[in-house]
């Protein structure tokens, strides 16, 4: 798999058409994800297969829609300085790994000092059976807000630049493609499924791989699928960008919120124990909420980012 | 209790006012919040500093879990001393950045301008206020994209692309930096800094640290703009939004060169960089050779605010041979000039954001007379110059001085000649901006120009009035970076 993976980023680099690039990086993520799936990493690859083969194909096919397809020839000497630092790089890389603990070596040093507590003691002190989710929302819980920001900073960044839609007169460029009957059937049939299958990866994050991120992204598909088949003006009928973007700032504020009130309650920042009764109460409740507000903020966020391609005018 | 609770606040209530800014969905009201945050910014951290200065280093625990399992905020001298850097330009510029920022970007983005400037300054702070490396890499990545998303909104369409190549530079720079750290987590098991300080020694032979010391130096230096990882810097700079680059002149490759230091003094430790990795013999000559080169092109570029670009590569690379003296007095002088040379880059900047806020332009042929059109901003523009060159009672003068008796102290007397030397290019470069204000001859004018309103003007000399006065009082400033030294090397007593 790993020889696929290179054969795949090959081709990428030597690709001069954009479109296909794009085609094969959704490929790249792909793999990439089946390769963590079979290290074990679950929650990892299904965010990379969301996330990477997902969202970013279609939001990098919204940013070819505005520019060109083809690359511009870049002069050759570039070329030398470039490879130059590729290759030193990666000789390091390599260089460096000569040293590393051998893979699925269980006296690792990562595996010995602060992860036998995530593992051991998860149960007891946060009480959810998903250890990835306790360390993601409670032990690093405020890496995690910070990740929140990251998506929404990103959100801020291309709708502040790529103009705001004004409201009500959405330019219909993406007219839709209302006209192909196969399309517009199946993805009626697929937009329930899809949405209630984001829930389900929502709330289920507690027991099983997923949570607010992955969630989040899949819901936004469904919302671009429709934009895609239905045209802008009937996705924004149903979800106007103001609103989009309000959800945005709303999920970290929500985020954040959680922290704030476990202050007033007399706790540190982001401490859930103080928000129940018994502390364990008081994981679940926080871990609930900041999931919920990493949801609303990354499919807001992607959604939003989906409009800001969609709709762009060049201004001035 | 809510002092307890100061070393988070430092960081979240700008973090919250982000969103909230997006939500006024107003420039003048979104001001308003983000001037207020900024300023209660401001005073936490000298809260911070004082509670530093008496009872020694603050930890917090957040999310009540204790380091390493859960993340640690920590803060000593030497980062108490870089928030209040960040928050004191920071409180200042966005007080000019209203009138600035209202002429300069399109009035539909005004509170896209403050939504991204909370994240910027959440950013920084988190990154100076952590005691923990996966923690400085997400505060890293909050900083970064609202900093390209700040330069992008200026109506200059060169901003585009100088905003891009900082996007590519900048990208590399972090994906180096978590490589380092992956690596890092890998040889030890840790995020937090001060246990992988302490679980470093006994894997610091490997390759794989060594190699992780590599990327962490190449990615930091790359953010830091250290020559020759500066190309994205003077364009960035130069077409970002004026009251934008004041503030990225005073703040962003600050946090960057305090990152080196945190790096090489506080986890690796003295020994592993400069004795077993031989650190200072790198970063000698690239400092020299970047104060040397970028005060050369600097003397050439008429654009003054990329001439200004190319002036602070050169006083980055003061810091960076203060740092490779590897000295009590070499590290002092690095840490003093982070927060003098903000002090009078981040003048000049604003300086520079008056003329264009009444000429609509900083090119050098373009500020012919000016002097005597705008004597308040002009006369601001010439004592920050003198300070970036150095003259006695200017905060520049300073963080010089200390750095030829660090150079003394080492015997290496020519060190110190070619200190002197780069200030008189320094010296060359000022004087040409300030021989065109008074006496270059105006020409024919349509509209008599004015003198800048007062709201751009009092922020402005508030910086200047710092300039000086930190040039003549230095207790506070040699005092804290003096002990923040001592703390760096392990040498206090």
């Amino acid at each position: 798999m790993l020889g696929l993976l290179t054969v795949t980023a090959i081709a990428i680099a030597r690709m001069d058409q954009l479109f296909a690039a794009v085609m094969l990086f959704g490929i790249y993520s792909l793999l990439s994800a089946a390769l963590f799936v079979v290290m074990d990493a679950v929650d990892v690859a299904f965010t990379e297969a969301a996330v990477g083969a997902g969202i970013a194909t279609i939001l990098m096919l919204g940013a070819l829609a505005l520019t060109s397809r083809e690359q511009h020839a870049v002069p050759r000497s570039r070329h030398w300085i470039a490879l130059s630092v590729v290759v030193i790089t990666g000789a390091a890389l390599i260089y460096g790994t000569l040293d590393m603990p051998l893979y699925a070596d269980p006296n690792a040093p990562a595996h010995l000092h602060v992860v036998p507590r995530y593992l051991q003691q998860s149960m007891q002190e946060i009480g959810i059976p998903n250890v990835v989710t306790s360390v993601l929302a409670s032990y690093r819980g405020y890496d995690t807000l910070g990740e929140t920001v990251v998506i929404f900073t990103a959100a801020v960044g291309v709708i502040g630049r790529l103009g705001i839609v004004p409201e009500g007169v959405v330019e219909s460029k993406t007219g839709g493609m209302e006209h192909h009957l196969i399309l517009r059937i199946t993805a009626k049939l697929m937009l329930p499924l899809i949405l209630l299958f984001a829930l389900y990866v929502q709330f289920h994050g507690d027991f099983g791989p997923g949570g607010g991120f992955q969630a989040g992204v899949i819901f936004a598909s469904a919302f671009i699928l429709y934009g895609l088949v239905f045209g802008m003006r009937s996705v924004t009928r149903v979800a106007p960008s103001i609103v989009v973007r309000t959800l945005a700032a709303a999920g970290v504020l929500i985020y954040g919120g959680v922290g704030v009130i476990s202050l007033l309650l007399g706790g540190n920042y982001l401490d859930y124990n103080v928000l129940g009764d018994q502390p364990k109460d008081g994981q679940h409740l926080g871990i609930f909420l900041v999931e919920f507000g990493v949801g609303m903020t990354v499919a807001a966020s992607m959604i939003s980012l989906f409009y800001a391609y969609a709709s762009y005018k060049r201004e001035e | 209790m809510i002092r307890a609770q100061l070393p988070v606040l430092q960081v979240v209530i700008p973090l919250l006012a982000g969103p909230v800014c997006l939500l006024l969905h107003h420039s003048r009201l979104s001001w308003g919040l983000a001037t207020s945050a900024s300023w209660v910014a401001l005073f936490i951290s000298l809260a911070l500093l004082d509670q530093v200065l008496i009872t020694g280093p603050i930890s917090y625990e957040l999310g009540g879990w204790a380091a390493p399992w859960g993340i640690e905020y920590r803060i000593d001298e030497i980062n108490a001393f870089v928030l209040l850097i960040i928050s004191g330009i920071n409180a200042i510029t966005i007080s000019f950045a209203r009138a600035s920022i209202e002429h300069e970007v399109n009035e539909k983005r005004g509170h896209i301008v403050y939504t991204g400037w909370m994240l910027y300054l959440s950013g920084l702070l988190g990154i100076a206020i952590t005691g923990d490396v996966f923690n400085v890499f997400v505060f890293l990545e909050i900083s970064s994209l609202s900093s390209y998303l700040l330069i992008s909104l200026n109506r200059d369409r060169r901003a585009l692309t100088a905003a891009f190549r900082y996007l590519v530079m900048g990208t590399i720079g972090a994906t180096f930096i978590l490589i380092g750290i992956a690596l890092l987590y890998m040889m030890t098991g840790t995020l937090n800094m001060a246990d992988l300080a302490a679980r470093i020694l006994s894997v610091s032979d490997t390759r794989t640290v060594k190699i992780a010391f590599a990327f962490l130096t190449a990615g930091i230096g790359l953010k830091a703009a250290v020559f020759p990882m500066h190309f994205w810097l003077p364009n960035a700079y130069a077409y970002a939004p004026s009251a934008i680059s004041a503030l990225f002149a005073g703040t962003a490759t600050k946090v960057a060169i305090y990152l080196l230091l945190r790096f090489f003094f506080t986890i690796y430790g003295v020994e592993f960089s400069f004795e077993t990795m031989k650190l200072d013999r790198i970063l000698l000559p690239l400092a020299l050779a970047g104060i040397f080169v970028a005060s050369t092109i600097a003397i050439f570029e008429t654009d003054v605010k990329r001439m200004l670009g190319y002036s602070s590569i050169a006083q980055i690379g003061y810091m960076v041979l203060g740092v490779s003296l590897v000295s009590v007095t070499g590290v002092t002088a690095a840490i003093l000039h982070l927060f003098n040379h903000a002090l009078m880059k981040a003048a000049l900047f604003l300086a520079l954001g008056c003329v264009f806020f009444r000429v609509g332009s900083v090119t050098r042929g373009d500020l012919a007379g000016l002097g005597y059109a705008m004597p308040w901003t002009m006369g601001a523009f010439v004592l920050g110059g003198l300070s970036l060159v150095g003259i006695p009672l200017t905060v520049g003068f300073i963080s010089k001085w200390y750095l030829i008796v660090a150079a003394l102290d080492q015997q290496m007397w020519w060190l110190a000649v070619l200190v002197l030397i780069s200030s008189l290019l320094a010296l060359v470069y000022v004087w040409q901006v300030i021989e065109v204000a008074y006496f270059g001859t105006a020409g024919d004018r349509s509209v008599k120009i004015k003198e800048a309103p007062a709201a751009l003007l009092i922020p402005t000399w508030i910086l200047i009035i710092a300039n000086i006065y930190f040039g003549i009082d230095t207790s506070l400033t040699v005092g804290v970076a003096g002990r923040a030294a001592q703390a760096l090397l392990g040498t206090a007593s």
